[in-house]
């Protein structure tokens, strides 16, 4: 049988069981990796998943109650057991007033995103080795201080998203989702250091060279060799891409709608108002081409878009789903993210901050005493009050040059005037993830340290 | 293993999908045909039920049923998996011919004869499934948390509480004739609080609780009444609190839920993986000394009723307590099969894994170091200036140069051996090998956390415990955005 068929017979299912309305979503997947370390494949992985999702919605006085179901068992028995659990489970919950379907706007066209590439579904697993094999080699290869690794991989997956519901609207799509990593580990003078570099592509051929991966992977490695502390104090902060990148998915948790209506987004209330400097600009869209975040309908059935959310450093609007739009008195952006083991959550599709001029060097031969932080970790974020403290590694900038890599420190501030206090954008807008930006300059940050 | 523990499962995989011994021995057959050095199957039947309540309303109430099975093979340091939501005997036979690509040579090897652990009494003995108790009393807990958080205090602006239950049924079996099964339930009640200040300020706080026992065992107010009196008195004092100091002090920790400075800064180092493949900072340096004397960490699987419990790991090992640092002396790893094997040790009953979509690894069980002899208000008392950390949100480390971080719900300053004013935003940051020889003073307090915590390796979450007793450490950098 068919997804859709699936899916619609899961709602045939709980509207004979008493459902005043429902939606279905059935992913179909199947997964491959491989790893290799140093010489040797590490391992081979393959998998096949189904999952069938349900969700229904009970009338009663006050509004409707709702509940979702889920299984990996697609046979007749389990979709009726799937079915009479979800309306049972309805039932028990308290009726809510904005709950409920969309109810109207559903995507009419459904256009061809190019998710993915047909050829690629051929690739057989040696095909798959000998690309992570290159990476590897090229890290192991590329300085003799690169003395170990964890490994290079390479992971395929190709999906199957189908979704219906009982206002009409049913619709499908293919995606796949190709990730080239290595991870190599440099040593000196007694102490290691490793770091990663990755490729991620909806067509393979649009993944870059593994001996790219592998080089860049080593690159980061060796230069955090020699790292060490420096003196607390307020600095100005450069981040490359790929944190800049962190800094933006810490703050889309702030712009979702849900977050917004939960009272827990530093940002509610906010709407119309400045919340970052004039030369920030966010965009999300769910339609980029090939983008690693686009799907042609949101996991309500909505059509997907492009939606400003900052504007010169004015907060234009939040993501929303259709409750969160409900509760606030919105429209939803097309922004519910659909799993089949749970009810739509707001989510970005394709987010990133607009790129503005010129490239790391340039942000960092502009700096003349500062941090450029190459590497963030730890989940000090906050998103009820803005507040940011997050461990942190890079370099420390004396004279507009590179001086010494930096580790075991914090930076610190609150996320709110972070963004207020962001005085260069950069060009270099690197896609890595659904999630992008180009290096940004924080004119004084917190830096504890020794 | 208790006998029950392992009938469960083995008569739902019999029954349900016509899995008896003689599958079993014909995929493990089919993966066999290839020269391997192991194979194993693992089956899997869960349970998964969420609900969450929000703005007073049961907003989210979500279950998933799934089943599945994966075959893995090993070949040297090679592995080949290949799992699917399918249970049957032409899938399992696909899957085995899958994952015994790994390997190039033909094989003819002959299985032994099936073997299990001997019985124990299970760790989780439960009458009824967590996720088969009725929904009238789950949603019933969630509104009496809800309304009694509101009533707590009128600054108090939005609760979500969340009940989590599931119930996993596992059958494991190996080439080498090793099988087990087990049935483990899992609960969790966690809840978030919002207060907001007359002026408009917010501050959240999170608590929770929860381990491997039946439903009934939250349902108690007198026992999840103080958990929440604790989300609503912290997000209350965070109110008042003061942006965090940065620079380098002396750090006391609490007892209990702060035990993941031990999870992040030593436990993951001294996982065999890594350790086989030398990146982690602790690589070699068994007998070494590498935290201060009187520091004993361990490790144990076997605590009744524990999150981060198992009657048996997910290789089929029976867990065990394992003494990694004693007395400041390294001396253990955590083990599963493959990198035991390929490091001539032991496997110690630490091969855990998400789901049957995932390889097994080497991962922490309940992790804690054992009480010392100072009493702890001495402990707060010797200290000059510096930070009490009471309570996190979790934590990161960089296994390869020791570095790892984590984050504060709830600090104080500590002045004069007394604790001051609360601070937010708070990050401890540090290396590994380093911290636990900065350890100066030892609390005789030892308490496990709750019952909440999760960890992440490699994209797999799997439920753990963590401990410590007071405890004070010096020279940590500490992050915060005042200077």
């Amino acid at each position: 049988m068919s997804g859709l068929a699936l899916a619609r017979r899961a709602l045939e299912r709980a509207a004979e069981r008493g459902a005043a309305s429902a939606d279905a979503v059935l992913v179909q997947s199947e997964t491959h990796e491989v790893c290799v370390r140093g010489e040797q494949t590490d391992s081979v992985q393959r998998a096949r998943q189904r999952c069938l999702g349900l969700r229904v919605f009970v009338a009663c006085q006050g509004g409707l109650q709702q509940a979702c179901a889920s299984t990996s068992d697609l046979s007749e028995a389990s979709v009726l057991q799937l079915a009479e659990g979800a309306v049972a489970a309805a039932r028990a919950s308290a009726p809510d007033p904005l709950a409920g379907l969309p109810g109207a706007n559903y995507a009419r066209e459904l256009p061809d995103l190019a998710l993915c590439e047909t050829a690629d579904r051929g690739m057989t697993a040696g095909q798959r080795i000998e690309m992570a094999r290159q990476a590897e080699r090229a890290a192991r290869g590329a300085d003799p201080r690169i003395v170990n690794s964890e490994g290079s991989s390479l992971r395929s997956r190709f999906g199957h998203f189908h979704y219906a519901n009982t206002d009409g609207f049913a619709g499908s799509y293919q995606s796949a989702f190709h990730a080239l990593d290595s991870r190599p580990i440099a040593a000196e003078n007694g102490a290691q250091q490793t770091d990663f570099w990755r490729s991620v592509a909806r067509r393979s051929d649009e993944l870059q060279a593994p001996e790219e991966v592998g080089r860049r992977a080593a690159q980061r490695a060796l230069a955090r060799l020699g790292a060490r502390r420096i003196s607390t104090c307020r600095a100005p902060v450069i981040f490359d891409p790929l944190c800049a990148r962190s800094l933006l998915a810490n703050l889309a948790a702030a712009l979702s709608g849900d977050a917004v209506c939960r009272q827990s987004s530093f940002l509610a209330g906010k709407l119309g108002e400045t919340i970052a400097c004039d030369a920030l600009h966010i965009t999300d869209d769910g339609r980029r081409a090939g983008g690693l975040g686009s799907r042609p309908f949101d996991g309500e059935g909505l059509p997907t878009r492009q939606t400003r959310l900052v504007q010169g450093g004015r907060l234009q609007s939040f993501l929303l789903d259709s409750y969160s739009a409900r509760k606030l008195g919105l429209q939803s952006t097309g922004n519910a993210l659909r799993g089949p083991s749970a009810g739509p959550e707001v989510a970005p599709t394709n987010l990133w901050i607009e790129p503005g001029t010129g490239d790391l060097e340039d942000l960092v031969r502009g700096t003349e005493r500062g941090l450029l932080v190459t590497g963030l970790f730890g989940q000090g974020f906050n998103p009820v009050s803005g507040d940011f403290s997050r461990g942190a590694s890079g370099h420390w900038i004396e004279g507009g040059e590179r001086s010494h890599p930096v580790e075991e420190i914090t930076v610190a501030g609150n996320l709110g005037e972070m963004l207020c206090a962001v005085d260069a954008v950069g060009g270099d807008l690197l896609w890595l993830g659904p999630i992008a930006a180009p290096s940004l300059r924080v004119a004084s940050l917190a830096v504890a340290g020794a | 293993m208790s006998a029950a523990q392992r009938e469960l499962p083995v008569r739902l995989f019999r029954e349900r999908f016509g899995i008896d011994e003689n599958a079993l021995d014909a995929a493990l057959g089919v993966a066999l045909e290839k020269q391997l050095d192991y194979a194993d199957l693992f089956f899997e039947s869960s349970a998964r039920e969420t609900l969450l309540i929000e703005d007073g309303l049961v907003r989210v109430s979500e279950r998933h049923s799934g089943q599945g099975v994966g075959v893995r093979a090993i070949c040297g340091e090679r592995q080949g998996y290949a799992h699917t939501d399918e249970i049957s005997a032409p899938s399992l036979r696909l899957a085995a011919q899958e994952a015994r690509a790994i390997a190039e040579a033909g094989g003819q090897r002959k299985l032994p004869a099936r073997s299990q652990s001997p019985a124990r009494p299970s760790l989780y003995p439960t009458a009824t499934a967590p996720t088969d108790e009725p929904l009238d009393a789950k949603i019933a807990l969630l509104n009496e948390v809800d309304r009694y958080a509101r009533a707590r205090d009128p600054r108090i602006r939005q609760v979500v509480a969340r009940l989590s239950c599931e119930q996993r049924l596992l059958m494991m079996a190996a080439s080498d004739g090793g099988w087990a099964a087990d049935t483990r339930p899992l609960v969790r009640l966690d809840c978030q609080v919002i207060a907001e200040a007359p002026g408009g300020r917010r501050e959240m706080a999170f608590q929770g609780m929860g381990g491997r026992f039946e439903l009934g065992g939250l349902l108690d107010a007198q026992k999840w009444r103080p958990m929440v009196d604790e989300a609503v008195r912290v997000a209350l004092l965070n109110l008042e609190a003061a942006p965090c100091p940065a620079g380098t002090m002396s750090v006391v920790l609490a007892p209990g839920f702060p035990g993941i400075l031990l999870h992040e800064a030593v436990g993951h180092g001294l996982e065999g993986d890594f350790n086989r493949k030398g990146s982690s900072a602790f690589a070699g340096r068994i007998g070494e000394r590498v935290a201060a004397p009187g520091v004993t960490v361990v490790d144990d699987g076997t605590l009744p009723g524990r999150r981060g419990s198992l009657n048996v790991d997910d290789e089929g090992t029976p867990t065990r307590r394992t003494v990694l640092i004693e007395d400041g002396v390294l001396t253990g790893y955590l083990q599963d099969r493959l990198n035991a094997r390929l490091m001539g040790q032991r496997p110690t009953g630490n091969g855990r894994r998400e789901s049957y979509a995932h390889l097994p690894l080497p991962r922490m069980t309940n992790t804690f170091m054992l009480a010392g002899p100072d009493a702890p208000e001495d402990i707060i008392r010797s200290v000059q200036r510096g930070l009490y950390a009471a309570f996190f949100s979790g934590g990161q480390v960089d296994i390869t140069n020791g570095k790892f971080v984590f984050h504060c719900i709830e600090a104080y300053r500590i002045e004069d051996g007394r604790i001051g004013q609360p601070v937010r935003g708070a990050t401890l940051i540090g290396n590994g090998p380093d911290v636990l020889r900065r350890v100066s003073r030892i609390g005789c307090d030892l308490a496990l956390d709750a019952g909440l915590g999760t960890c992440g390796k490699e994209g797999q979450s799997v439920p753990v415990g963590v401990g410590l007793p007071t405890l004070r450490v010096d020279e940590l950098t500490v992050g915060g955005a005042a200077l």
